[in-house]
Order: structure tokens, then C-alpha cells, then sequence
């Protein structure tokens, strides 16, 4: 019972810290990035509820669970409840690998990055299912894009991080901090870094890759019979995918929880979770940045831009890092 | 191949180029007005709310003539003329249903004695609908609006109690026209 209430790794208060942690976060997202779009717009964004309108959350929260909660009569309707459940689920339990100090962390599986990417994977079944649920052509549409962009960016998704695990010669993500204690490896794999960052984008279906909502064609794609909690649900495994993002884009390219040059503070835990939250807080905030400033591309754009550019980057990234490793090591 | 590669790069530096435009806007002061905190400056010329007003002598201006009334093209307009003791005509109920009210102002326009007039006021939302029905002692207010000088009675020919024909500013006393014939 000892070891389950100390601070080390899977003990139960690491776990529920992480997991609240995590769902604050994520929902406080939502008021950040409209706070932020409107910065970025030239507006003020939602600022009138609480201090800074932070509990616009709050408000949204309220509005979401007390609207009418209806199920189309014309679904399907035992996928169409599951679906919206699936994202949130998948989504939580990737972030379950990732470190986030020295001795903090769910859980350091041995195929760290193999189970992130097999619960992003899943994750898309929640954009399939709805949108073919929902018996609706246009959320047909959006599932069939959502489907699309999932084959095509799951692959250069993987292969650009195969440099990072040729270099630290782990799939542990602990491993692959630790392996950055030197030098961070957005230096020897930025390539990777970029293809990774055009592919986490996609992943998480943010904007500009959010091809399967496509509000202005296609309504709101694959949740546009979902309303109430259901839609939230959409809503929110979004929001964690984009932590679970932003969190992965340091633990590989940028160092994890090590600070950088040398600016420790205090002690290694303390620093480490500064320093980790520092660089997921700018991944977010990228993110945000990325969504206020560019446009979304046309579908058939989208897929050859992923097919003809990214895949073949990414094939040549891992070609020299691969060659570069093996000439060093003789 | 080479031109393949320099557009590729191209696209991702005009992309770079646009994310560091867009967050250049985080130092920009924003453009929103905080409404209902900070009240924004109305031109004097804006149609909103319609008012009745009086004359420099405090009397009503409205005479009933009903061109408002006929001019309005949503017939919001509503009013029945009646006659005080000195022959003025006046409103006997003056009602402007604001729901059906489309500010256009028409009735401004047609107004002969500059009575009904549209101000800068466009708060006008109300949390029950007859609300929306204005009966003349709401709109009618103590003083001339827009028009300072104009006095209808002054100006016009018409006789009224304390004012016989010819007393009107540049009018001339009646002629008695058989006195003009040769």
C-alpha cells in the first residue's frame, strides 16, 4: 500500500494526479484556445464569466449537459452511443505512457510509441462510427474523409518517428528522454520533427486537417446529428488528443522533461514537470496558433500533399538516419 | 526535381510566414468594443427608437394628419385625430407597435410638423412582447428633438384659440377680395 501512495511511477497517486491533471487540462483548452483565437483575430474572446472569462468552461459545461440529448430515430443506435465514448476512452489511455518528470508517469511500457499510435488508431473509429451511424449523408462524408485521413497519416506518422527510436534505440518513451539528456533531437531529426508535427495536426483532426467536420461543406461532418454530452464527448477527446499531441511533441524531439541549458530548478522533479509543462503549454498554444492562422486545404490536396510529399520526406529521413547510425557505429 | 523541391520549401515558408503574421496580432489592440460596458457613439442621425415631440412652447407638434401612418410600410402606426378646445388638432392615442417597426423612417419623412422623429436609442429589446406596443405617453417627450425653432401653429395659416388668420409669422392679413376688383 506504501509503494501505491508514494510518488513513483504507477503508484495511485501519480495516476489519479495524471488523470485530473489531464481532464483539467483538456477542458481548460477550451477556453484557452477561443481566448486565444480572439487575441489572434484582433477580438477579446469569451472574458465576461469569472476572472479573464475562465469559467466560460464552466458555462460551457452547463450548456452542454443540459441541452436535449437525441438520438436521430433513423440511426443506428448502438453505435451511435458507442462512438462518441470510444475517442475519450483511447485518448486517456495513451496519455497512460507518457512521461512527464522523473518518476512520474501511469505506466513504462516497452512499446510506448506502439501503443500511442495503436490508440490513435482507434481513435478514428470514433469519427467512423458516428459518421456512419448517424445514417446521414453528410456525416457519411465526413466518416469517409475521417477514414481517408487516417490511412494516409497514420503511415508517415510512423515512419517519421522511426529516426527518434534508430537514435535512442528504445520504443519507451522514458528511454527516449533519457536518450535526449545530450541534445535534444529536433537537431538530427528535423525532418522528422516537421513531418511529425504536419501528421500529429492531421492525427488529432485539428484544424487546417479537419477535413472530416468541414463546416463550411459538409455541416459538421461526422458529429452533425450528435448534440448534448454526446457532441461534448467529440468535443473533449479532441481537446485530450491535442494534450496527448502536445505533450509528444517534447517528449520526442524536444528534450522531455530536461531543461534546457542547464536551467534547473530545484529539485529534478520540480524542474521536470516545469519544464515539461513549459513545452506542452507551447505545443498547445501552437496548436491554437496553427488553427487561427491557416487555411484548410482541398480534400484531394490534402491526401496527394500526404502521399507525394510527406511520405517520401519522411522514407529519406529515415534512410539517412538509419545509414548515418550505421556508419557511426562502424 | 529541383523545382519540385524550391516549391515545396516555398509552401512551408509561406506557411511559417503566415502563423508568425497571425501571432504578430497577440501585441495588436483588439478591435472590440465592450458593449454594454463601454457604450458606443451613436451618429444623431440614426434611426432608432421613435419619439414624439412638442413645439418650443411645450405643445404637442403632432397634428393626427395620419401621412406617418400611411407612409409606414408595415402599418405600425396606429392614431386617432381629435380637437382641444382651441381648435388645435391633436393625437387622441398615438401607438407604435415597435415590433413590427422596421426603422426606416419613412414616417419622419412624411411628417409635416417635424412631430415623429427616430434618435440614436436601439436598446429596445423587452422581456414581454406587448412591451413592444408604445402608447403616445411613452413616446412623447418634453422637448423639440431635432428641431429647435419650428412651431406648426406659428407658421401656419390655420386659425386656432388666441391666434386669428393673418397672425402667423409672414403672413399677411386676409384681403377682403371684393375690395380688390377694379
Amino acid at each position: 500500500m506504501s509503494s501505491l501512495l508514494s510518488f513513483e511511477v504507477g503508484s495511485l497517486l501519480n495516476i489519479a494526479a495524471i488523470l485530473v491533471v489531464a481532464l483539467a487540462v483538456s477542458v481548460m483548452m477550451i477556453w484557452v484556445e477561443r481566448r486565444f483565437l480572439g487575441f489572434w483575430s484582433d477580438r477579446l474572446g469569451p472574458n465576461r464569466v469569472g476572472p479573464f472569462g475562465i469559467f466560460q468552461v464552466i458555462a460551457d459545461a452547463v450548456k452542454m449537459l443540459t441541452k436535449e440529448d437525441w438520438i436521430p430515430p433513423f440511426s443506428d443506435k448502438f453505435t451511435f452511443v458507442l462512438a462518441p465514448m470510444i475517442i475519450p476512452i483511447v485518448m486517456l489511455l495513451s496519455i497512460a505512457v507518457i512521461p512527464f518528470a522523473p518518476g512520474v508517469g501511469v505506466i513504462d511500457l516497452n512499446i510506448g510509441l506502439l501503443w500511442i499510435f495503436a490508440m490513435a488508431g482507434l481513435a478514428s473509429y470514433s469519427t467512423m462510427l458516428g459518421g456512419l451511424a448517424s445514417n446521414n449523408k453528410f456525416s457519411l462524408l465526413g466518416a469517409l474523409r475521417g477514414a481517408g485521413q487516417m490511412i494516409s497519416y497514420e503511415v508517415f506518422m510512423g515512419i517519421s518517428i522511426l529516426g527518434v527510436v534508430i537514435l535512442a534505440d528504445s520504443f519507451t518513451l522514458r528511454d527516449i528522454v533519457e536518450a535526449q539528456r545530450d541534445g535534444w533531437f529536433v537537431v538530427p531529426q528535423f525532418f522528422g520533427f516537421l513531418v511529425f508535427t504536419v501528421a500529429g495536426i492531421a492525427e488529432s483532426h485539428r484544424w487546417p486537417f479537419d477535413l472530416p467536420e468541414g463546416e463550411s461543406e459538409i455541416i459538421s461532418g461526422y458529429n452533425t446529428e450528435y448534440s448534448g454530452m454526446k457532441f461534448g464527448l467529440f468535443m473533449i477527446g479532441e481537446y485530450i488528443g491535442m494534450v496527448v499531441m502536445s505533450a509528444l511533441m517534447p517528449v520526442l524531439f524536444f528534450g522531455g522533461w530536461h531543461a534546457p541549458f542547464g536551467l534547473e530548478i530545484g529539485s529534478p522533479l520540480i524542474s521536470g514537470l516545469f519544464w515539461m509543462s513549459l513545452k506542452t503549454g507551447f505545443f498547445l498554444l501552437f496548436f491554437v496558433l496553427v488553427r487561427a492562422a491557416l487555411v484548410r486545404p482541398r480534400y484531394d490536396q490534402f491526401m496527394s500533399y500526404g502521399w507525394l510529399v510527406m511520405l517520401p520526406l519522411s522514407l529519406i529521413n529515415l534512410l539517412v538516419t538509419g545509414a548515418v547510425v550505421l556508419y557511426q557505429a562502424g | 526535381m529541383f523545382s519540385v523541391i524550391g516549391k515545396q520549401i516555398n509552401i512551408i515558408w509561406s506557411q511559417i510566414v503566415t502563423l508568425w503574421l497571425v501571432f504578430l496580432h497577440l501585441f495588436n489592440k483588439a478591435d472590440t468594443v465592450e458593449y454594454p460596458d463601454v457604450k458606443p457613439y451613436m451618429f444623431p442621425r440614426w434611426r432608432g427608437r421613435i419619439i414624439l415631440t412638442r413645439d418650443p412652447d411645450g405643445e404637442e407638434r403632432c397634428v393626427a394628419c395620419n401621412l406617418c401612418a400611411v407612409a409606414c410600410p408595415v402599418d405600425c402606426i396606429a392614431l386617432q385625430k381629435t380637437e382641444d378646445e382651441n381648435g388645435r388638432w391633436y393625437p387622441e392615442f398615438f401607438r407604435i407597435n415597435f415590433s413590427r417597426c422596421i426603422m426606416c423612417g419613412f414616417c419622419e419623412e412624411a411628417c409635416p410638423t417635424h412631430a415623429i422623429q427616430l434618435t440614436p436609442d436601439f436598446e429596445m429589446a423587452e422581456y414581454v412582447r406587448q412591451d413592444m406596443v408604445w402608447e403616445k405617453e411613452h413616446m412623447l417627450i418634453s422637448g423639440t428633438g431635432k428641431y429647435h425653432d419650428y412651431n406648426f401653429y406659428r407658421v401656419a395659416g390655420k386659425a386656432i384659440g388666441g391666434k386669428g388668420k393673418g397672425e402667423a409669422q409672414n403672413e399677411l392679413p386676409p384681403v377682403d377680395r371684393r375690395s380688390l376688383l377694379p
